[in-house]
């Protein structure tokens, strides 16, 4: 069932009387740290890219499969109902685990992108006027870009970019100061990919809403690690990827206030998102199947609820005190190595590390911590603005989960090394 | 440790022209130029030519990526200077075919030299473009003008 676990993990950790993270109990539940690279154990270093899946989701998805799969929402069959209610259970743990008021705010999508650009072709393109203007950050994943600038170009409206510090953070100066009375809509990223800076969202929310201006909050990076309170945050729309959440691939989740859906068109047209259908007229069924149209990924659906169940069962604040840790005990291992220089230094950051070693190519650091079995990302994430902004063609880039122990961290330190010896 | 594979890949000849690059200058007066585009990665290049009758007589190149792509694209000038268009094609043909092709072994690399360092990227699949984008990038200016070439097409 869909708990409620969250509120009791969080209130004995706020005060302090956190036990030790048992990370090495939590690893024995990811069958593929198990896996030898090279004949040397994985270390898997590249969360932010994608999470690996705990057996109770892996199980979940095997289970819905050998004993489970039907069609939802149309049979009348034993199998369609008992699908059906996992379907609407895992909507249920999602709205709580988000702090949303109504499970009719949560809808189902293919990702963070999929949820960006239904906001932007649903709510953006009926609404925005050429003098219209969108505010991003500049350092926003290329998903909570390009819809945009499709959007700029379907209604003429402008995009502003509001800048990043030398450390990182977005400059809330500079953000304040691009908010007017044109601006339709704020899309603002929780956490960066690819730098781990935490915005002050709340703040940043407030700031946009003062201008009368919605505001969608890209949680890719956040829902998986910090915990997500809807309410207090009071962002009008929140999307997050569960693939990165220890969840399969293929599903993901678009929040959106319940007065903003119901007012928006539906995004794409088709089976379940209608009430009735006739070739003169179609009334379109409620919030959320009005967005959920054809087939959904079930199997998807019935993993996230599974995973987020996970999740609660360890509960999300020791999961973020942990990472924490992990993160101080990284960057103070990776600052005592000659050459490397870590960017992004923000006051508050997530388990992320981007780093760049003297006159060493990401590329080439990524080659050589894979073959000493380490996986790290090394490239641009998916965010060529920010990596223009820091003036490198790319960076290397360490992300952590709970699974992750300082012993890893030991092992990426010293693959670091073996970097140094080939280039030395 | 490091391993015998990162040995073969990062040969000295390699990691030399990563740092030393040859021929790492714009051509005031080129003829033909094109640019080397790995989305990937982020490796950028500009390829400077003038060919004169059926002659490469000076090359040059400029911008980044790692070091493989960076050795590649340097000792690719440094290989085809003064040397004939076609002559330049035949190695195009033969480097690529030593990194893609399944009979590597069975291939007779005598003609390509010193580029045979390379014939350890191929243990690297996720690599073989940093070292095969100088080459389509010299062929694509040969051929034409200005175009941009990328590895994601
Ligand atoms: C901050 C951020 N936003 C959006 C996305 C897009 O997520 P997805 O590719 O799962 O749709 C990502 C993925 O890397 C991300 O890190």
């Amino acid at each position: 069932m869909a708990g409620f676990k969250r509120s009791t993990a969080v209130d004995s950790h706020r005060n302090g009387t956190r036990a030790s993270f048992d990370a090495e109990r939590h690893r024995k539940d990811f069958p593929i740290l198990n896996e030898k690279i090279y004949g040397k154990p994985l270390v898997y270093l590249d969360n932010a890219a994608t999470t690996q899946k705990p057996k109770p989701v892996i199980e979940a998805l095997s289970r819905y499969y050998s004993a489970g799969n039907a069609n939802i929402h149309r049979g009348i069959h034993y199998l369609s109902q008992k699908a059906t209610d996992a379907y609407d259970d895992a909507r249920t743990t999602i709205q709580q685990f988000l702090h949303a008021r109504d499970s009719r705010e949560i809808v189902f999508v293919r990702g963070a992108t999929e949820g960006i650009n239904l906001v932007a072709q649903s709510y953006g393109r009926n609404r925005l006027t050429p003098g219209d203007e969108i505010v991003i950050t500049g350092l926003e994943h290329h998903s909570n870009i390009v819809p945009w600038q499709m959007l700029c170009q379907q209604t003429g409206a402008r995009l502003r970019v509001a800048p990043v510090l030398d450390n990182g953070e977005v400059s809330l100066d500079a953000y304040e100061k691009l908010l007017n009375d044109r601006t339709k809509l704020v899309s603002i990223a929780h956490v960066s990919n690819a730098l781990g800076t935490i915005n002050p969202a709340k703040r940043m929310i407030q700031m946009a809403h003062r201008v009368g201006a919605p505001v969608l909050l890209d949680g890719a990076q956040s829902a998986p690690h910090l915990a997500v309170d809807l309410e207090d945050l009071d962002c009008d729309f929140f999307v997050f990827s569960g693939h990165k959440m220890f969840a399969p691939t293929g599903i993901g989740v678009l929040y959106g206030k319940l007065d903003l859906l119901e007012a928006m068109p539906p995004y794409q047209g088709g089976g379940d998102m209608i009430s009735a259908v006739s070739f003169e007229k179609t009334t379109y069924n409620k919030v959320p199947f009005k967005f959920e149209a054809g087939t959904p990924h079930i199997a998807g659906v019935i993993g996230l609820g599974r995973a987020i169940d996970y999740v609660n069962q360890i509960g999300i604040d020791s999961i973020f005190a942990y990472e924490k840790e992990l993160l101080a005990y990284a960057t103070e291992a990776l600052l005592k190595i000659p050459g490397l220089r870590i960017i992004g230094t923000a006051k508050e950051k997530a388990s992320i590390i981007s780093f760049v070693l003297a006159d060493v190519h990401p590329h080439d650091i990524g080659t050589i911590l894979d073959q000493e079995g380490v996986a790290i990302r090394a490239g641009h994430h998916c965010a060529m603005p920010l990596m223009e902004r820091f003036k490198v063609p790319a960076t290397a880039r360490a992300s952590f989960a709970f699974y992750n122990t300082k012993s890893e961290i030991d092992q990426l330190v010293k693959a670091i090394h073996s970097v140094l010896e080939v280039f030395g | 440790m490091v391993s015998s594979e990162l040995r073969e890949l990062y040969q000295e000849l390699i990691l030399d022209h990563s740092k030393k690059p040859r021929n790492f200058r714009a051509l005031a007066d080129a003829n033909h130029t094109a640019e080397g585009f790995n989305p990937l990665c982020g490796d950028k290049l500009k390829l400077y030519l003038k060919v004169e009758g059926d002659v490469i007589q000076d090359i040059g190149f400029e911008g980044s990526g790692c070091a493989i792509s960076k050795a590649s694209t340097s000792m690719m000038t440094a290989s085809v200077k003064g040397k004939s268009v076609s002559e330049a094609e035949r190695l195009f043909h033969e480097f690529h075919h030593m990194l893609s092709g399944n009979d590597a072994a069975k291939m007779d690399l005598s003609k390509l030299g010193k580029l045979t360092v390379f014939a350890g990227v191929s243990e690297f699949p996720v690599r073989v473009k940093c070292a095969t984008l100088a080459w389509h990038t010299l062929k694509a200016g040969l051929e034409s003008d200005g175009k941009v070439v990328s590895t994601e097409e």
